[in-house]
């Protein structure tokens, strides 16, 4: 068991690395998860501190990026409302990728089960996901742990879809029946000959999930139906700030930048990982 | 024959599809003596490798008994079959595919081992570093990645894997028709030394009849789904006696182009097993065919001890 697979990945990170718009990317990326990692040091103030005189102040000496309706600090509320933003897409990104699998390996490589799964997978795909994900947070109640049970709901059959096909093909190839010959157990079948030769795809639709998760949280804020709203996050900071949009256009400006740079570097870091770990595109780059 | 090690009694091979049942092995009688290599050899799509696969139990076979070294394998239980099957391995066709490439070679070769709970950690190392050895390649290559090796390399590393529970039984699926010649002749000798050090018994699957010739003791004629000639590899190459094998021996290149030799040409495509001819399969393509062979399965008639054919018309057109 020792060491399996990690020359190949060695070798796909440093080919990510190579792409320069993938390697800024990431480098942002890493930059935002440490600033909001640091929120409680860096923070000019408390997220939550009001002062009501001071109440929508334009960016400036005051306050860095302005103050809110009840004049609390922009600045402050960005970096913590980004740890439950980006707190929920890894969660989502993470628990639909372990549940997408598990449903997936059992859909392609039981026949039997195929068709069962893989009905139910079509049903909730052809539901819209906003809807799906606001009914299912309605029945759950909005928490933070609702919001991505929820979201990981929809975004499983997703991850268990790309599994299905890609065990459908690799069920097929002779070293599955050489190990069938060998004598190996269905599980050992599943990880290190099915689930081994599957990576890819899972780690590159994983870090799209992260970004559709985090616009879907944002989403649901906007929407009303998400994370308790006296918490911050950047979906409700927007949400909060269209009230005020001809007064203070900056309450809706910064948040919506914090998503749209995050989203687009994660996207960017997952458009490298797909071609870094493709090898006909790699030998070229 | 002497003994035989694995007992083909009778075995059909039906697949359901969409367009209805497909005969891919019908009614296949074939004994593999201990010790020798028996060439199977037929046109793609006469279910050479459906039978291969069906005798190690890779597909479960419509009717018919195969007994291997007097068990029947029918009638074993789970765990008695999984011991059995232990004894027996396969070597596949493509190189590239049979190889898992994200395992390195130890992995690979260490499968069965693992399977199998052979051994500890170390004497699975010991017994992977001997195996590369056996089949020509050095105990170095294990901590290797199967890309890193070229086609002939990586079908001597699918050979270790097959030997690594010391099977006694090998089918061999085609296993040097993706390889260059030169490189096919060093697997072939390769696959001879392993037999005479081992004493392993082997099928060989193979559409080379020079292949089959140079390699097998036997040779096993197939044509849609049904054995249509048997014997050893020298009378049949001698004298084949039924008319498909006749035509199939005509086809292979001889070197001395002065030499004319009658050639009979086959016509056409082999048959679809979806709806296989009635009476004789080979009567669509065969120049001696006459109304009467529509109506009779023709069986094997032994011609002398160690040759058998199936043709109706064997008595006249010999």
């Amino acid at each position: 068991m020792e060491g399996q697979g990690l020359y190949a990945e060695r070798k796909v990170f440093s080919l990510v690395l190579e792409r320069r718009s993938s390697a800024l990317a990431l480098l942002f990326f890493v930059l935002v998860l440490i600033l909001v990692f640091l929120a409680p040091i860096i923070a000019p103030t408390d997220p939550y501190l009001m002062s009501v005189r001071q109440r929508l102040t334009p960016p400036g000496d005051s306050f860095f990026l302005g103050s809110d309706a009840f004049g609390r600090d922009v600045l402050s509320r960005l970096l913590y409302a980004g740890r439950v933003s980006l707190m929920i897409g890894a969660g989502v990104a993470l628990s639909s990728s372990i549940l997408g699998v598990l449903i997936g390996l059992m859909a392609g490589f039981f026949r039997n089960l195929d068709g069962l799964i893989s009905r139910i997978i079509d049903a909730m795909m052809a539901f819209p996901d906003i809807l799906l994900a606001i009914s299912l947070v309605a029945i759950l109640g909005g928490s933070m742990i609702n919001v991505i049970i929820a979201l990981s709901i929809v975004y499983t059959p997703r991850i268990a879809r790309i599994v299905r096909a890609s065990t459908l093909v690799i069920r097929e190839l002779p070293y599955v029946e050489a190990a069938c010959s060998l004598g190996s157990s269905t599980v050992y079948v599943l990880t290190r000959h099915v689930l081994l030769n599957i990576l890819s795809p899972i780690i590159v639709q994983a870090t799209f999930i992260f970004v559709y998760a985090m616009l879907a949280e944002a989403g649901l804020s906007f929407l009303g139906v998400g994370v308790d709203p006296s918490t911050p996050t950047w979906g409700i900071m927007i949400n909060e700030g269209r009230q005020y949009i001809d007064q203070a256009p900056y309450l809706i400006l910064f948040p919506g930048l914090a998503i749209s740079f995050s989203v687009l570097s994660l996207q960017l870091v997952g458009d490298g990982l797909r071609d870094a770990l493709d090898p006909r595109i790699a030998r070229q780059m | 024959m002497t003994e035989s090690l694995v007992s083909i009694r009778g075995l059909s091979k039906v697949f359901q599809s969409e367009k209805g049942p497909v005969f891919a092995v019908q009614d296949v009688y074939l004994d593999i003596p201990k010790g020798d290599i028996v060439g199977l050899v037929g046109e793609s799509g006469s279910g050479k490798t459906t039978l291969g696969r069906t005798l190690l139990r890779l597909i479960e076979p419509t009717s018919g008994a195969i007994v291997f070294d007097g068990n029947d394998m029918n009638s074993l239980d789970p765990s008695s079959l999984r011991a059995l099957r232990r004894r027996m391995q396969i070597i596949f066709q493509d190189p590239v595919a049979s190889l898992n490439p994200r395992l390195r070679v130890k992995e690979i070769i260490s499968e069965g081992l693992i399977a199998h709970g052979v051994g500890s950690r170390k004497e699975r190392t010991e017994k992977v570093e001997a195996l590369l050895v056996e089949v020509g390649l050095q105990p170095e290559d294990m901590r290797r990645f199967p890309h890193e090796f070229s086609g002939g390399q990586r079908q001597r590393i699918g050979i270790a894997r097959a030997l690594a529970l010391d099977p006694e039984f090998i089918v061999a699926d085609e296993s040097v028709s993706a390889l260059d010649v030169s490189i096919q002749a060093q697997i072939l000798n390769l696959l001879l030394d392993i037999r005479d050090q081992r004493g392993l018994t082997m099928l060989f699957i193979a559409h080379d009849l020079s292949v089959v010739e140079y390699l097998c003791d036997w040779v096993a004629v197939m044509y849609l789904g049904r054995i249509v000639e048997i014997g050893s590899s020298q009378d049949v190459y001698s004298s084949p006696s039924h008319p498909y094998t006749r035509s199939l021996l005509s086809a292979i290149p001889k070197p001395k182009p002065g030499l004319n030799r009658e050639r009979e040409l086959l016509q056409g495509d082999i048959p679809s097993p979806l709806n296989p001819p009635t009476g004789c399969v080979f009567r669509t393509r065969c120049r001696y065919a006459l109304d009467s062979c529509a109506e009779t399965i023709p069986t094997l008639v032994k011609l002398d001890k160690r040759h058998k054919s199936a043709c109706l018309r064997l008595s006249e057109i010999s």
